[in-house]
């Protein structure tokens, strides 16, 4: 609740900078509007920790994630913004670098910079892979320290190109927290030499991830799709207007058994979370005017492709939740009975979210999502992930999750952890990486354990950062963030060290 | 090339990752038993056969051991792996090993072969069960489905040429530890003289299936920095391409008197590697962790 000692302690707040108080002022002020109208039983879901609405505040209006189309505005320009099209690669980065501080998103900063080797390969002209070089490398250092906010995210790939090869090199050399970074693999058109320079990069920074190429491009229309944030793959010219998750572990608790759950339990809180997300995307669509916006009106984006993302959490609980009502001795991640109810459950989720209408959705519809987790999840684990501290080696933990990977059309967040020692021997990391994703892996993410620079769900930070946080402050927003994981999810003590989280929180202190 | 499915090895242990038994990701397949008795060994239960003398049966908190007819027997699905009964054994086993057929194991290596580039044997001391890793090869190379992965051993190199000769065929590179560089040395830290070592590794070097040499650090132990000169003149007769890896002498699984001695530092480390780059012109590889 608002008050003017919470507003006072936010502007007296010795670790922020102004421009991070103002976020949080204005978070603040939001929220002190009464919550959107939604019926009682959704109330009581939100309470009582079973729904969330991720912070996104009461009255919502800016849509989560937005994917401009980019190319379309360097080959158009912006009469809004007073811009003509660009015509050379300095015009391109120029008309880029004005257009994101355009692009609103959950944390104010955008979440999708673009696939940026389609959208520049045409204005390399006749430079050189010096000058180009030396363009984006300055690029990347502007939006490091002007954007710092590791929900920001550059796609690249899946065919072989000066830009997608220079951004890799950049990448390694500059080891930044921001931007965060997705390759597009197409087994069909990468050649296996990228693919080795992005696993290298990975050993050296923890970057990029990397998608599955025609899985994704398979879920939408020829429009495209865009990696952003924490591995949330979104239709091209539109995004994300909510994102709500389930607490998968709490819905188990209230079953009687497996057949309860899945048959009558699970639907009955299916249909709660889509009335909340019905209430929250009809004010956006309705009342927040937020489609009127230049964005709109210049068809960077397009009202009708921006869906919901159904996400859910605790998966790993809920099946041992269930197993227990079973009496049966079995644990998610280790044995096949666990795995199995995991993946009917991906299963049955899919299934309802293909059958209900949304009034704002992607062709009418919601997109299920493996949520990673916030800073403020207790003992419940993001996602479909084994649990920290138990997971196996990372090809069985692969194997065990894999049949998950093809329910999540809007992504999964699923971060597998590799001892350091795969430092010295990059092309195991290229081995893994191959593996996971003929396994019909959506997306490979992998952390290395003792890089400085790790994963925190989808994005990144600097582990002393983190240890000097308390103290100083940071210059980065999302090492707030990381601060605050570490302390509540026990992430440091993660054999190699990950935590998730998904948000922004409201102020903390 | 008739392959005998049915040949049975001695497993002590199978890791589905590895990144440093070779290059790449590796299924790694750790066989029982070794001829050596090194001080220094990190592994010392995989050194000797199973007598069945019962001793760690009651050693076992949840019951995964028991004695049936004279027989020690494992039953992994009540094992917690907290190598109690590998502490009180008195023989420098293991009850744990299980028999695998070539046939058992190339049904695991097909499950997990999208993730590997390729396979390693090692120990205890692989080359003891020569006629079961052969057959295994062969396995290998001979299915359309994993024939692209590459064939590893990990080898003291106490094989005979003879030996050599039969794997030759199979292998794609071998990994060998050379202990110490005077034969005294090496017999007081091995139990073995070195000839045999040596011997083993000129030969892979010729036949151009040498993949790395491992040198084992132990500060005041061993002289290979005391031989530097002498060593460095040997190792840089090896082609180019094969990895000279420094181990360092590190606490972990080590029993006995070499407990009492120094771990290997960081910076002694360093001191080491570096002499040994000045010489021989080039990189060698040293540990990423130090205990
Ligand atoms: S490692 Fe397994 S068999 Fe050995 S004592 Fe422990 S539980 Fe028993
Ligand atoms: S493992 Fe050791 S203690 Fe146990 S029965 Fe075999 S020799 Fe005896």
């Amino acid at each position: 609740m608002m008050s003017q000692a919470r507003l006072y302690s936010i502007i007296t707040d010795s670790n922020l900078s102004a421009k991070q108080k103002s976020h949080y002022l204005a978070l603040e002020a939001e929220a002190s509007l009464p919550y959107l109208a939604i019926d009682e039983k959704a109330q009581q879901a939100i309470d009582a920790g079973i729904l969330c609405d991720m912070f996104e505040g009461h009255a919502p209006f800016k849509p989560r994630y937005v994917l401009p189309d980019y190319a379309k505005f360097l080959s158009q320009g912006s009469q809004y913004l007073e811009l003509d099209a660009a015509t050379n690669f300095d015009e391109a980065l120029n008309l880029l670098t004005i257009l994101y501080h355009h692009v609103p998103s959950v944390t104010s900063i955008p979440v999708y910079l673009g696939q940026l080797d389609t959208v520049l390969m045409p204005y390399i002209g006749d430079l050189n892979e010096q000058q180009i070089y030396q363009k984006i490398k300055l690029f990347w250092i502007m939006l490091d320290r002007t954007l710092p906010d590791a929900f920001m995210h550059v796609n690249i790939g899946p065919t072989d190109n000066i830009i997608c090869r220079t951004i890799l090199r950049v990448d390694a050399e500059l080891k930044q927290i921001a931007p965060n970074l997705t390759f597009m693999y197409d087994v069909q058109v990468t050649p296996d030499d990228l693919l080795r320079q992005a696993t290298d990069n990975i050993c050296v920074c923890s970057k990029p991830h990397i998608a599955n190429y025609p899985i994704h491009a398979e879920t939408f229309d020829h429009t495209g799709f865009g990696i952003v944030s924490c591995y949330n793959s979104l239709p091209l010219a539109g995004g994300a207007n909510t994102l709500v998750r389930m607490n998968l572990k709490e819905i188990a608790k209230k079953a009687q058994s497996k057949a309860d759950f899945i048959e009558t339990v699970l639907p009955e809180y299916c249909a709660i979370m889509f009335d909340l997300i019905d209430a929250r995307s009809c004010f956006l669509h309705e009342e927040s005017n937020f489609f009127k916006g230049f964005l709109t009106t210049e068809g960077l984006i397009d009202e009708s492709r921006f869906a919901p993302m159904f996400g859910i959490y605790g998966m790993a609980e809920a099946v041992n939740v269930l197993m227990e009502k079973e009496n049966i001795n079995a644990q998610y991640g280790h044995d096949d009975i666990s795995n199995q109810l995991g993946h009917a459950i991906s299963k049955k989720l899919a299934e309802i979210v293909a059958a209900t209408d949304v009034k704002y959705g992607y062709k009418g519809k919601a997109l299920l999502h493996a949520q990673g987790g916030i800073s403020l999840d207790k003992d419940v684990t993001p996602g479909v992930r084994i649990p920290y501290g138990t997971e196996p080696d990372p090809v069985t933990y692969v194997q065990a999750n894999a049949p998950h990977h093809q329910y999540y059309s809007s992504g999964i967040s699923d971060i597998l952890t590799i001892d350091e020692t795969v430092k010295t021997n990059p092309l195991a990391m290229f081995n893994l990486a191959k593996g996971t994703l003929q396994l019909g892996y959506r997306e490979f993410t992998a952390n290395v354990a003792s890089n400085d620079l790790v994963r925190v769900t989808g994005y990144m930070v600097k582990l002393s950062d983190i240890a000097t946080f308390d103290a100083q402050g940071s210059r980065t927003n999302t090492t707030f963030l990381g601060a605050e994981a570490a302390k509540n999810t026990g992430i440091l003590d993660r054999k190699p060290r990950v935590a998730a989280l998904e948000t922004t929180p409201s102020y903390a202190n | 090339m008739p392959i005998n499915f049915d040949k049975k090895g001695i497993v002590s242990k199978i890791l589905t990752f590895s990144c440093v038994d070779g290059p790449g990701n590796r299924l790694v397949i750790f066989l029982q038993g070794c001829n050596y008795d090194c001080i220094t060994c990190h592994n010392p239960h995989t050194i000797n056969h199973c007598d069945d003398c019962g001793d760690c049966v009651v050693s076992c908190p949840t019951e995964a051991l028991s004695l049936k007819i004279n027989k020690v027997t494992w039953d992994e699905s009540r094992c917690t792996g907290c190598d109690k009964c590998i502490e009180v054994c008195p023989n420098k086993s293991n009850p744990k090993t299980t028999i695998y057929s070539v046939r058992q194991l190339i049904e695991l290596i097909t499950k997990h072969h999208h993730f590997l580039n390729g396979i390693t044997v090692s120990g205890g001391e692989a080359t003891l069960q020569l006629g079961f890793v052969l057959e295994l090869f062969k396995a290998v190379k001979a299915s359309k489905e994993l024939a692209q992965l590459s064939c590893f051993i990990d080898s003291n190199g106490s094989l005979s040429e003879t030996g050599w000769y039969k794997l030759l065929p199979y292998i794609d590179g071998a990994m060998i530890d050379l202990k110490a560089w005077q034969d005294a040395t090496h017999l007081w830290l091995t139990a073995r003289g070195n000839h045999r070592v040596i011997q083993s590794i000129n030969l892979l070097a010729l036949s151009d299936k040498l993949h790395e040499v491992r040198l084992l650090y132990i500060p005041d132990k061993t002289d290979l920095l005391s031989e530097i000169d002498a060593v460095s003149k040997y190792l840089s007769m090896l082609p180019q391409q094969v990895n000279i890896r420094l181990n360092a002498f590190q606490h972990h699984g080590v029993i006995g008197d070499a407990l009492m001695w120094d771990k290997c530092s960081e910076e002694q480390m360093q001191q080491f590697s570096s002499e040994l780059t000045k010489r021989l012109g080039r990189e060698v590889l040293v540990p990423s962790i130090y205990t």
